[in-house]
């Protein structure tokens, strides 16, 4: 696992079995402890990450993971972006509804992913894939 | 592959006019990247069980590793591979077993004589060669995942001990990941533990869990669900700050189930139950 978090430099994670998920949460860590985040922080967006993850895999049929370190100027953060070409959200208000899920979990994964990352932004449609990009900053 | 049976036959012959100093220089070729690993000896039988079935399978007919006329090849190669997958080889010193002939042909075979039946022979031994090397590469690599997938059954095996902490009292350290495939195991132990030592209480411990998400979370539900609908109640330990934050905010609910934050509180919950429902009994 590399440690190596220079800024703006994209690291790709393919997303294409449960391993995957892992090695995620791994790399986001990583990153996460090397931008200096807080215990909480890095919790959070392992969290997060991990949530996103297995969205990815379970209802984009997979995909890829990029986490980048930016900096706003004032503090770095950490970016992931998760992107795949599956079915895409229908309705996005009720994907992000607690508790409601069409594939079996709590259905807390996409609305709690929202809630432990400070930028939560989705761009998704029926039948065009789901982009979501979080964006976790160092306090 | 596409060897004619009479460059087949070409070849066999090749291999075989000069069989002890072809192996004993491809057995050299062998032995230098390999350091000193295996044994001569051992690389020598090697070689020559190797150098056997290839000439065996070209003697066969229309030389194709797909053929079944090089099933005994096939085998040897698949023997050799693995053998190396296990020792610990990389690919290309599993690889170079099999290279390394060719560099005993250009040793051994008179290439400056200018035949140009014997260059066009070295070809398409050449050929022949690049296809082993393949095969043997493709089962080197099979074997190291078939290794792969015993090693991490073995650590699902490993990773998920439940110890007895008191009269009546059981606990289950999780440490790593939590999947499906170990969520699992951890369930199917903790029930069996219980109807095994008859405790009523059992203590799920989560220190070692680096991240709680949604999973995770569903799992351990599960388990103390499935502990309760056989009359133990379960305590949830080791949830640290962090996690603790993390869980508020994901929105995760654990309900009526006692958690605490370290193994040591939790085992104390439980023995003021113990001790509780003895009294109630004993009034």
């Amino acid at each position: 696992m590399t440690t190596d978090v220079g800024l703006g430099e994209p690291q790709l994670v393919t997303i294409a079995a449960d391993e995957d998920v892992v090695r995620v949460r791994q790399l986001v860590r990583t990153v996460a402890v090397a931008a200096k985040l807080s215990l909480v922080d890095q919790t959070k967006l392992v969290t997060a990450a991990s949530e996103l993850a297995r969205n990815t895999l379970v209802y984009g049929g997979g995909g890829g993971a990029e986490v980048t370190v930016v900096d706003s100027g004032r503090r770095k953060g950490i970016r992931i972006v998760f992107a795949d070409d599956g079915p895409g959200i229908a309705d996005l208000d009720l994907a992000l509804t607690d508790g409601y899920t069409t594939g079996g979990g709590l259905g807390l994964g996409l609305s709690g992913a929202r809630r432990l990352v400070d930028e939560f932004d989705i761009d998704t449609a029926a039948g065009r894939g789901t982009r979501i990009t979080v964006t976790k900053w160092a306090r | 592959m596409g060897l004619t049976a009479a460059e087949g036959e070409r070849i066999a012959a090749l291999l075989d006019t000069q069989a002890d100093k072809l192996t004993a220089s491809w057995t050299d070729a062998v032995a230098a990247p390999l350091r000193g690993r295996l044994t001569r000896a051992e690389l020598q039988r090697q070689v020559q069980d190797l150098h056997r079935a290839i000439v065996e399978a070209l003697r066969a007919g229309a030389f194709d590793l797909t053929d079944e006329r090089s099933a005994d090849l096939r085998a040897t190669l698949v023997e050799l591979s693995r053998g190396r997958a296990r020792q610990g080889f990389t690919a290309s010193e599993t690889a170079v077993t099999v290279f390394g002939l060719k560099q005993a042909l250009f040793d051994v075979v008179d290439v400056r004589g200018g035949d140009a039946q014997v260059l066009a022979d070295l070809l398409a031994v050449g050929q022949v060669i690049d296809d082993l090397g393949l095969f043997t590469f493709e089962t080197y690599a099979k074997a190291r995942e078939g290794l792969i997938a015993d090693q991490a059954e073995q650590l699902l095996e490993l990773a998920t001990p439940v110890v007895k902490l008191w009269e009546g009292v059981v606990a289950i350290p999780l440490v790593g990941t939590l999947d499906s495939a170990r969520a699992q195991v951890v369930m199917e132990r903790l029930l069996e533990t219980l109807v095994e030592t008859g405790s009523p209480y059992a203590i799920i411990d989560i220190t070692g869990v680096p991240a709680v998400d949604t999973q995770v979370a569903q799992h351990i539900l599960k388990t103390v669900v499935a502990a309760r609908l056989m009359g133990a109640e379960c305590i949830i330990s080791g949830i640290r700050p962090q996690i603790a934050q993390t869980i508020v905010a994901l929105g995760i609910e654990f309900g009526d189930i006692a958690t605490k934050a370290t193994l040591a509180d939790a085992l104390r919950h439980a023995l003021r139950l113990i001790e509780a429902t003895r009294k109630a009994r004993s009034n």
